[in-house]
């Protein structure tokens, strides 16, 4: 298909933005849930947690938002999606659920049983969320056995590929890479030591499943790539997240804390683009019949409905912009626990 | 159970759970506001002492309505596949307007609000506050839209047939301000402010009960009656209002609602009773003869409607709803008495002297919980059998892909979890009660 620079286009990456803000955003707090474990005392823990405590609730509005902007832009989709993989987002909404108690829950008491049970809950819930983004993400490039009217025809437990949850392995371990980068730069003294001891692990964790990945796509799925063949350009935005990715090792060593976070944001933004370049034009991709697939034209709303959003986004986004840059601006610096925190 | 039934079950417990949180948040942050501002204005240390409490209690809430909202935003698609692709051109954009205009304003903001207090001045955390309270009420605007859009559809046409029909939008405006729009939302959110208040003043009559935080519970009280009696009254208004376009755009509901059966006569109104369907007549009750045309067209002889001009197979459950609707007026009148004889004592000087008035706000925090939660299963059982109203019904809207066993999974594990969320919650609401504000800088009884 020929790309055409129109509104249902627009559409297709403004969605796109608002998964990967999401992914920047709450990629780091799902991943400071993932190392939440590793901490051990229960200051450490509040200290984790503080880390995150004035943002996590805006950082899932991204998520919010972008699944009202599937609804509304491309509807056939966000049904498909949401009712084809029905368990897995359940699933996936119960870890919500427990991971938005656990914070608020975990500091109203003080029995050891009772902050065990929070950690834990907080802890398990973050990392299979991240899992499952990753499964669902693994299955959307594969494609899905979708028929005619948009269903799903294949069962929850075809959804676990190898390949899909080799996704969700990666994802997990690109959040915790990206979580242990920001607890770096939110954190002072010992608990600061001790992550930053644990980046280059998380590194070479996810460079491992990376590569292994990008084998398996490069070999077995070759309508990732059908672009890239088209434009070798697009090339630099693998090269750019490969040289991301080695630049935090750098700007670690070098005491540079915040540079690091943004090369990490930098690498999980190449990373969406290539996903987005890999599926476009179709959102859905169809094993049973590439005419069933859903894509950005056939799933779309009317063109009157993506004019009216895109008037929304145009007024919303630069509220949403300034609120998200001034509550980090207002809460920078490191963490520090007082009468207000969890 | 079929899979209909048991999404149906699922949606209905998923939102009504949710639908615990919001108004209580909504109605807080006004009076969070009415509070931070009066410290404000008058620097009263009592006031601020105030705000931080209820602010750490509007927290905890908050916490629950986010966790069980992100539920809701989803369950369209997973369980409402094929309703999603219906109504997605027209209800996605008022979704999506509601997470770009409210919720991001709202969590950004509460931010400040509840970890602010020591990093910004104290006008800027006023300023979040209004701003918190804001973006509680826009979502409420973009939701009910969204859903009253579905009661009263408006400015759309039909394109596609059978199968694969579906909604599209012709004028925004017309979709934004449907005919039940601007009604339901005036009753939605006086119902909100209720809920917000009642529960301030319960716990404040508690606190007076115990002879605790005296100072602190006598204006958190003289706030809460304030603001519980204008929104009662006003709910009893809207509610009036939206009573009267039911009549226009939803004939069915209001004759159910009634337990109206003739095709065109004038209808009594009933204070309560009964219906027995098949004989068509309410047992037990007590009628006003002629008080239904009399609220709507101000003529107690004028003819309304009954459920007799529809099929059967278009009209709602008729007990049912008449059960929950009449349920939420008692309640309304209720509400308004206690609140308003409130006013009376206080201006009397004397709200805070009667042990009985006092128990008796203890409990009414109860009221508003009932009547919001009894309101939306009028409003939406009485729209049975349709999904869409006479566009789309419900049994047409669910998703095809979705097997009965997945669904008892997941509506067994939304019961589990939502109880024990709910075990939790009321648990840490009595503790933070039981422990009160802070009395860091009033004593007890300094000012009083
Ligand atoms: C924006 C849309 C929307 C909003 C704001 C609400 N609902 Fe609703 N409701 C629906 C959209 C909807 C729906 C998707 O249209 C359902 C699902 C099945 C159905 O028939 O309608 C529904 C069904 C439904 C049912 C089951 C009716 C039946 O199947 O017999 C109940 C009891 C409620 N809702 C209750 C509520 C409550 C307590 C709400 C308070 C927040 C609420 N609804 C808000
Ligand atoms: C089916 C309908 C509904 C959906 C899809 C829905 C969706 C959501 C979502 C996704 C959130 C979490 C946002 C966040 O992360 O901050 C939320 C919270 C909220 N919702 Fe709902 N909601 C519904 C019904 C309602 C209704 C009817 C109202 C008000 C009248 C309402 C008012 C709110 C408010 C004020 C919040 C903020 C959290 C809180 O105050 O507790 N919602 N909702
Ligand atoms: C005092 C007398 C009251 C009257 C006459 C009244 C009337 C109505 C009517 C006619 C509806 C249906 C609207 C529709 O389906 O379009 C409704 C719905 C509703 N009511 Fe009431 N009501 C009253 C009190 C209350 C109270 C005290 C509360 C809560 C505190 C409440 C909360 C609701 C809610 C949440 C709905 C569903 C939303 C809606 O449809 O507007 N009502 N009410």
């Amino acid at each position: 298909m020929t790309f055409a620079f129109d509104l249902n286009t627009i559409w297709f990456i403004l969605v796109g933005a608002l998964f990967t803000g999401y992914a920047v955003l709450d990629g780091f707090d799902l991943g400071v849930g993932a190392l939440h474990l590793l901490t051990k005392t229960d200051k450490e823990r509040r200290l984790m947690i503080n880390s995150i405590g004035p943002v996590w609730d805006g950082n899932e509005v991204w998520l919010v938002t972008g699944g009202g902007a599937l609804f509304a832009a491309f509807p056939r989709a966000y049904a498909a999606v949401f009712s084809g993989f029905y368990m897995a987002f359940m699933l996936f909404l119960f870890c919500l659920i427990f991971r938005a108690v656990a914070i608020e829950f975990r500091s109203k008491q003080p029995m050891r049983w009772w902050r065990r049970m929070w950690d834990i809950s907080f802890s398990i819930a973050s990392i299979i969320s991240s899992f499952i983004l990753g499964v669902v993400l693994g299955n959307v490039i594969n494609g899905i056995p979708l028929d005619q009217a948009g269903n799903n025809t294949d069962s929850f437990w075809h959804l676990f590929h190898f390949y899909p949850i080799m996704i969700g392995i990666t994802t997990v371990a690109l959040f915790m890479m990206h979580g242990a980068i920001y607890v770096v730069l939110k954190t002072e003294g010992e608990l600061h030591n001790k992550v930053r001891g644990w980046i280059n692990n998380t590194i070479i964790f996810f460079i491992l499943c990376y590569v292994f990945i990008t084998m398996i796509t490069l070999t077995y799925i070759p309508h990732m790539i059908q672009y890239f063949k088209m434009y070798p350009f697009l090339f630099v935005l693998p090269m750019l997240n490969m040289l991301a990715i080695a630049n935090i090792p750098r700007e670690i060593v070098r005491g540079k804390d915040f540079n690091a976070f943004l090369s990490s944001c930098a690498a999980m933004i190449a990373l969406m683009t290539i996903f987005g370049i890999g599926i476009f034009p179709n959102l859905i991709l169809s094993t049973i019949n590439p005419d069933f697939s859903l894509n950005l034209y056939n799933a779309a709303s009317s063109p009157t409905t993506l004019r009216i959003m895109l008037i929304i986004a145009i007024i919303g986004i630069p509220l949403v912009l300034a609120y998200t840059v001034s509550i980090y601006w207002i809460f920078r610096g490191k963490v520090k626990l007082d009468d207000h925190s969890y | 159970m079929d899979t209909l039934m048991l999404s149906r079950m699922q949606f209905a417990i998923t939102i009504a759970f949710h639908y615990i949180f919001p108004p209580m948040t909504i109605g807080l942050g006004v009076i969070l506001v009415i509070m931070e501002g009066m410290y404000m204005k008058t620097k009263n240390e009592i006031y601020h002492q105030m705000t931080r409490f209820w602010v750490k209690i509007f927290g905890l809430i908050f916490a629950l309505g986010v966790a069980t909202g992100i539920v809701m935003e989803f369950e369209f698609g997973t369980n409402w596949a094929n309703y999603s692709r219906f109504v997605g051109d027209v209800f996605g954009s008022a979704l999506a307007a509601e997470g770009i205009f409210a919720f991001f304003l709202e969590s950004g903001f509460l931010a400040i609000l509840l970890f602010g207090w020591d990093k910004v001045k104290p006008r800027t955390h006023f300023i979040s506050t209004i701003m918190v309270s804001f973006g509680a009420h826009f979502s409420a605007v973009w939701i009910v839209i969204a859903n009253s859009w579905q009661q009263t559809p408006a400015g759309h046409h039909i394109v596609g047939d059978g199968a694969t029909a579906r909604a599209e939008i012709v004028d925004f405006w017309a979709m934004i301000f449907n005919p039940s729009a601007m009604d339901r939302l005036a009753h939605v959110l006086c119902g909100c402010w209720q809920a917000g208040a009642f529960l301030v003043l319960s716990v404040s009559a508690f606190y007076l009960l115990r002879k605790k935080h005296i100072e602190f519970a006598k204006r958190s009280m003289t706030i809460a009656l304030i603001v519980g009696a204008a929104a009662s009254i006003l709910q009893l208004a809207s509610g009036h209002y939206s009573a009267i376009v039911l009549e226009k755009h939803q004939p069915a509901k209001l004759a159910a609602f009634e337990a109206h059966y003739p095709k065109h006569e004038p209808a009594p109104y009933h204070l309560f009773g009964w219906v027995n369907d098949k004989e068509q007549r309410v047992k037990f009750g007590v009628e006003v003869p002629g008080l239904l045309s009399f609220l709507l067209h101000g003529d107690p002889k004028a003819p309304v409607t009954g459920l007799n001009a529809f099929p059967p197979d278009e009209r709602p459950p008729v007990n049912i709803v008449f059960q929950t609707y009449h349920g939420m007026v008692i309640i309304g009148v209720g509400l308004i008495a206690i609140s308003w004889f409130g006013l009376f004592l206080l201006w009397r000087k004397k709200a805070f002297d009667y042990k009985w008035y006092l128990r008796l706000c203890v409990i009414s925090v109860l009221g508003p919980q009932l009547s919001n939660q009894l309101g939306w299963f009028s409003a939406e059982i009485g729209r049975q059998p349709y999904i869409v109203y006479k566009l789309l019904k419900t049994a047409e809207g669910i998703s095809a892909s979705v097997s009965r066993s997945e669904v008892i999974t997941s509506l067994i594990l939304f019961g589990v979890i939502y109880l024990m969320l709910l075990a939790v919650f009321i648990y840490l609401m009595n503790e933070k009660i039981q422990h009160g504000p802070e009395d860091t800088v009033i004593e007890e009884g300094h000012r009083a």
